[in-house]
């Protein structure tokens, strides 16, 4: 069965704290920390975007795995920030990590599962035989509004999974997903920012496809919380994210490792793929691991893990989720907006 | 048009330091060269893929860009010593000026160069960042 065979991530190291944000909007820092559970997020450079950070992912996946890239043969890359409307980011991939030309490619978009569910169209390409090894990005440079909620959590960061059949550093015991038509965040074509149901995003969304997901994933493994090591889960701020574990019967044990809003904000596509490479870089063989993504729209993709022996050696080969939470210098909101193409410039060509 | 079949031809190069390397005298040039300026006929040169390490030879401050770079100035422009021998010109992002000095160690990252207007290519590439 198809499993992990490197993983590898990239966080831009810019951020903004809450407090910054909230002086321009005269909001109560200490009230959103509070109810959002978020501290500080990324913050894409300005010659960052959802290419690059996929490009630096996917890179440092196959150092770990220490594979031939000719030898992927397939790349999907999850987003909902892809810098072209047409033009594949995954052609740009699959160059730079020197994977062409005998491979197919395609971009995914599904709100913040885009990557996971590349994931799993690369497992059934692998335990079909179709491919020896499948590269699966999520990565965002995610918009939020100025002054909407969003704006304190929108960050920029993604994960690449390499999945394959042998030496695979954990085992992808089995995957099942949990999928509704559900408008509750959007953006329409050419839009700048996405526009998001408030409330509507909670009960009626998240929760009840990442419960879902998470239960037929008990049902399918026979499994229950207390049988996981470790669990992750989609991550738009920190309060929803703890609320489904506690739900699900997770101990603060088991999801602290992968929660990353707080430092980094929500990085959407690359949220749980990024939660997952966090517990990666600690678990021990043996251990297992849920982890289940939600992406707006709405859906959600669980996932149970085994972790192998190789972990220990193959986890040195990359940089860690913590190295680069820790590599951060901060920029004002001014520098923010500059970065983040929120300035209209008199014929200037960035964007 | 022009500048999408230039910037294409460059992909190797551009992003994944594609140059070349005499088997004769075992120089490396970046970027490739079609005849080894030192050994000249008798040279026989191939493909090589460098690792992207280095040390910074030199570098200025740009504060006056032109306007496609305006939205990164300041910032800086190195003269890189790479580990294989050849020397390249490129910007070293995520730090500041005061945080460069000739001598530190420098790796390849990758990142967007410019874009040809909101509708126009977008072109990617090298730069490097300070090793940790």
């Amino acid at each position: 069965m198809a499993g992990i065979v490197g993983y590898g991530i990239y966080i831009p190291s810019y951020r903004i704290k809450v407090e910054e944000i909230a002086k321009i909007w005269g909001d109560n820092p200490a009230a959103i920390s509070r109810g959002l559970v978020v501290q500080e997020k990324s913050v894409p450079g300005p010659d960052e975007d959802t290419a690059t950070i996929s490009v630096e992912a996917s890179r440092n996946a196959i150092s770990r795995a220490g594979i031939d890239p000719k030898k992927i043969g397939a790349i999907y890359v999850g987003s909902e920030s892809h810098p072209y409307a047409v033009k594949p980011t995954a052609t740009i991939v699959a160059d730079a990590v020197d994977a062409t030309p005998n491979l197919t490619a395609a971009d995914l978009e599904f709100a913040c599962k885009a990557g996971t569910a590349g994931m799993q169209i690369c497992m059934g390409l692998v335990d079909s035989g179709q491919v020896e090894y499948g590269l699966a990005v999520g990565a965002d440079t995610a918009q939020g509004a100025p002054s909407d909620a969003l704006e304190y959590t929108a960050s920029a960061g993604g994960a690449a999974y390499l999945i394959g059949k042998e030496d695979t550093i954990a085992d992808i015991e089995g995957t099942c997903s949990y999928t509704t038509d559900t408008p509750d965040f959007y953006r329409r074509e050419g839009k700048p920012y996405p526009k998001h149901g408030g409330r509507f995003t909670g009960e009626p969304a998240y929760f009840k496809h990442v419960l879902s997901g998470a239960k037929s994933l008990f049902e399918k493994m026979g499994t229950e919380a207390s049988d996981y090591d470790h669990a992750i889960f989609h991550q738009p701020n920190g309060k929803f994210y703890i609320r489904a574990a506690r739900k699900l019967g997770f101990t603060e044990e088991q999801y602290k490792t992968g929660l990353l809003t707080p430092v980094i904000g929500n990085t959407y596509s690359g949220a749980t793929p990024l939660g997952l490479a966090a517990v990666l870089d600690i678990a021990q063989p043996g251990d297992r691991i849920m982890a289940v993504s939600y992406g707006s729209g709405a859906g959600s993709d669980a996932f149970s893990i085994t972790v192998n022996d190789s972990i220990e050696e193959k986890r040195e080969l990359a940089p860690k989720v913590q190295d680069m939470v820790a590599d951060k210098h901060y920029v004002d909101y001014a520098v923010y907006a500059k970065f983040k193409g929120k300035l209209r410039m008199a014929g200037l060509t960035e964007d | 048009m022009k500048d999408i079949v230039r910037g294409w031809r460059h992909i190797p190069q551009r992003y994944n330091l594609i140059g070349s390397k005499c088997s004769n005298c075992g120089e490396v040039n970046f970027p490739k060269r079609v005849i080894c300026p030192e050994c000249r006929r008798k040279g026989k040169l191939e493909d090589i893929k460098l690792s992207g390490k280095g040390k910074i030879h030199t570098y200025s401050v740009i504060h006056t860009p032109s306007d496609d770079f305006k939205i990164l100035s300041p910032y800086i422009v190195a003269i890189i010593e790479l580990e294989e021998g050849a020397k390249i010109t490129s910007q070293i992002v995520d730090c500041g000026e005061d945080d460069v000095e000739i001598g530190d160690e420098v790796e390849m990252v990758f990142r967007k160069i410019k874009a040809e207007g909101e509708e126009g290519v977008i072109s990617y590439g090298y730069k490097f960042k300070l090793s940790k």
